[in-house]
């Protein structure tokens, strides 16, 4: 079942990318898309619920589904979703109807990627994985091809190709550990090194260690090896930002937490997880200080993800089924809201014409219903109550207190406050500032372009207020599973 | 473990090699000509699969034979046909406005290479490897790493941080061939294959540069600040 279910979602979108390239027409490139995206879709969801059984294995132990990777595949599935119906608003706005069968061949190949990666069971072939998504995102994110666009995918490959042939030396010198205790050839499965880690020399996997959570931290975005992710999410087209915040992020959080289990079994769980705690309240901090003086929308929500990630790495670093639970929830929050944040700030900055926010006023009156659940997401996304954001992050802040933690909770409450004053000031400024120019430039948004928004908003309401007990349930299982330890 | 016990003979014949391609990599770091760090390039990857056939033939690795074979068409022949293709399309010769002198660079690569000594020998003495080939592999990788992003950092020409980052992987590999040589074919052979790829993006990258832009230069890309 599991399998018959995983294949129909990897072939949903390579069918859409072979279609694309075949039938270069805009019109049947956006329907073919939409129907992969709605077949990950569909398929997401029940493979999430059959993880909980225990993880399965798949082509000689190359592909696993566990409960991690199927969350973050429901993570992945959702932001598909939710930008393929976006996009085909947004991308008829471009006015590049006879590249669009590009875009979404790309498009589609980037979910692909996406989702290969989070289902790959050996750490070389994650890495490929990782790197393909790459390679296909950098096209993406230039596809505007203005000078700033292609300076941001200049910079997003080469500081990600960068980053992530550290990780490629880490996943060598783990292979180089773990044959100490399996011998020259094995195959180097996550659950192969985990089993090995306990016999492995110290000094020698920190070392690997250290190299993967900066090479995959380059990729999640955690600061300071962030800088290509204010670039690249705020010169993409809107639908691909939020691939990139939503999607592409937590794939690479997911490595990063696979090797953090192998960290723990070899005896290296305080450095390892001190570790990505510091780098959690760094990016907290650069989110911070950078949110503040924005004067970019879309740089603004980029700089948000550099947050989020920080509070998820936090979660995972923090530990302990709390933490876990948490970070696995902010996860899916966070692709929810900042596919909102996205899609609001990619219809604001195409009718005002402008990315700056001080051309952006007034939206109040001019997108009641839209403003409205713009600014929603607004609130939702600095961690106000009641939407699923707060919970996550205040389960995060008890794993923290729970497992010692203080100080980095401290740091964390205050730098979260520090984010909410700042970037709502940003809506302040954008809803009841008047207008200075005060020219009718607006132009209509079309129904594409908010549908997705009401459905990004509706989950992230209901789960802040009703947290179903088999989601608890699911989490704490996901948490045993990663922690081996009972709740 | 096949770098533990080798016999002298190898051990010397690998250690030249290796130290071959880190001297390579210092031509890379110390040239300002374009070509001349292609060059550098070609040969330091033609190095690296005579090294993958040397581990083959005294480690009784008979598939590393395959893999040198596909290095030396691979990285020693078809990446930098590819990169001369992306030569040919720019119009530039030589790096024109450095961050570092080519002799001051030579010096910090020079310290790269006695810190990735110092760690090399620590992590070599907790394994109880100290002496043997392994640290001396150890410490080529992590300084071919160190040279590749010093590479990165100082130069500026879209296509010297092409070459930075192919000889950050190409200090992988070769670390990869002493210390893991028995790591599965199947994963060496896709990146490989990986690598092609890249280069094929850069090389698309590179003419959006020319075209939209209007510089290869990252000195000139800096629109996007803040």
């Amino acid at each position: 079942m599991t399998g018959a279910l995983l294949l129909i979602m990897m072939i949903a979108p390579a069918v859409a990318v072979a279609g694309c390239l075949l039938i270069r027409t805009p019109r049947v490139a956006e329907g073919l898309n939409l129907a992969a995206s709605i077949v990950v879709f569909a398929t997401a969801i029940p493979l999430t619920v059959l993880s909980a059984d225990g993880p399965t294995h798949y082509l000689a132990d190359y592909v696993v589904v566990d409960m991690t990777g199927a969350w973050v595949l429901l993570c992945t599935a959702i932001v598909y979703l939710l930008a393929s119906i976006y996009s085909i608003g947004y991308m008829r706005l471009l006015g590049e109807d006879e590249r669009l069968w590009g875009f979404y061949a790309l498009f589609s190949g980037f979910a692909l990627t996406i989702l290969l990666s989070s289902v790959m069971n050996n750490a070389g072939l994650y890495w490929i994985a990782i790197e393909l998504t790459t390679l296909v995102s950098t096209f993406l994110v230039g596809f505007e091809r203005a000078a700033e666009s292609i300076e941001a995918a200049w910079k997003y490959i080469i500081i990600i190709s960068a980053g992530i042939s550290l990780a490629l030396l880490g996943t060598v010198l783990f292979y180089w550990c773990g044959s100490f205790v399996l011998g020259p050839t094995y195959d180097m499965t996550w659950d192969t090194l985990r089993a090995a880690a306990p016999k492995m020399n110290q000094a020698l996997a920190a070392l690997a260690y250290f190299l993967v959570l900066v090479g995959y931290g380059t990729k999640v975005g955690l600061a300071p090896m962030h800088s290509w992710l204010p670039d690249a999410h705020s010169e993409s087209p809107a639908p691909i930002s939020a691939m990139l915040s939503g999607a592409l992020l937590n794939s690479a959080m997911l490595g990063i937490v696979r090797y953090l289990t192998i960290a723990d079994a070899a005896q290296n769980t305080h450095l390892a997880r001190a570790t990505l705690v510091a780098f959690g309240v760094f990016s907290l901090v650069v989110g911070a200080l950078f949110i503040v003086r924005q004067s970019g929308i879309k740089r603004l929500m980029a700089y948000s993800s550099v947050e989020h990630m920080g509070v998820v790495a936090l979660g995972f670093g923090f530990g302990g089924p709390l933490g876990v639970a948490g970070a696995l929830y902010h996860m899916i929050n966070h692709s929810l809201n900042k596919s909102l944040m996205f899609f609001g700030a990619g219809n604001v900055m195409r009718s005002y014409g402008s990315k700056e926010i001080r051309s952006i006023r007034d939206v109040w009156t001019r997108f009641p219903v839209q403003g409205a659940l713009w600014l929603a997401g607004a609130a939702a996304i600095t961690g106000a109550p009641p939407f699923g954001l707060f919970l996550s992050e205040l389960v995060i802040l008890r794993a923290g207190l729970a497992h010692g933690y203080d100080w980095a909770v401290y740091a964390m409450a205050v730098l979260l406050i520090v984010i909410f004053i700042g970037f709502l000031n940003h809506f302040r400024a954008m809803y009841f500032d008047a207008d200075a120019g005060a020219r009718d430039r607006s132009k209509p948004i079309s129904r594409w372009c908010v549908t997705p928004m009401w459905l990004a908003m509706a989950p992230l309401l209901v789960f802040g207020v009703w947290w179903p007990n088999g989601l608890w349930d699911h989490f704490m299982t996901a948490a045993r599973a990663l922690t081996g330890s009972t709740p | 473990m096949l770098v533990a016990h080798l016999d002298p003979l190898a051990a010397s014949i690998f250690s030249l090699m290796a130290i071959a391609s880190l001297l390579l990599a210092f031509v890379m770091l110390g040239s300002r000509w374009l070509n001349n760090y292609l060059y550098a390039f070609a040969a330091e990857s033609w190095v690296i699969a005579a090294l993958s056939a040397a581990v083959g033939l005294y480690g009784h690795y008979p598939e590393l034979y395959v893999i040198a074979i596909l290095t030396a068409l691979f990285r020693g022949l078809l990446l930098p046909y590819l990169i001369w293709r992306i030569i040919g399309r720019l119009n530039v010769a030589r790096e024109i406005h450095e961050m570092l002198q080519p002799s001051s660079t030579l010096v910090a690569g020079a310290v790269c290479v006695l810190f990735a000594l110092v760690v090399s020998y620590h992590i070599g003495q907790s394994l109880g490897l100290a002496g043997t080939a392994a640290v001396l592999a150890l410490t080529i990788m992590l300084s071919m790493k160190l040279i590749g992003f010093l590479m990165l950092s100082v130069r500026h020409e879209a296509l010297s941080q092409i070459l930075g980052l192919l000889v950050l992987e190409n200090g992988i590999f070769l670390g990869a061939q002493i210390l893991v040589p028995g790591m599965p074919t199947l994963i060496e052979i896709v990146i490989l294959f990986d690598l092609l790829v890249v280069v094929a993006c850069f090389g698309v990258l590179v003419r959006y540069l020319i075209t939209h832009v209007g510089s290869t230069s990252s000195l000139d890309l800096n629109k996007l600040v803040g």
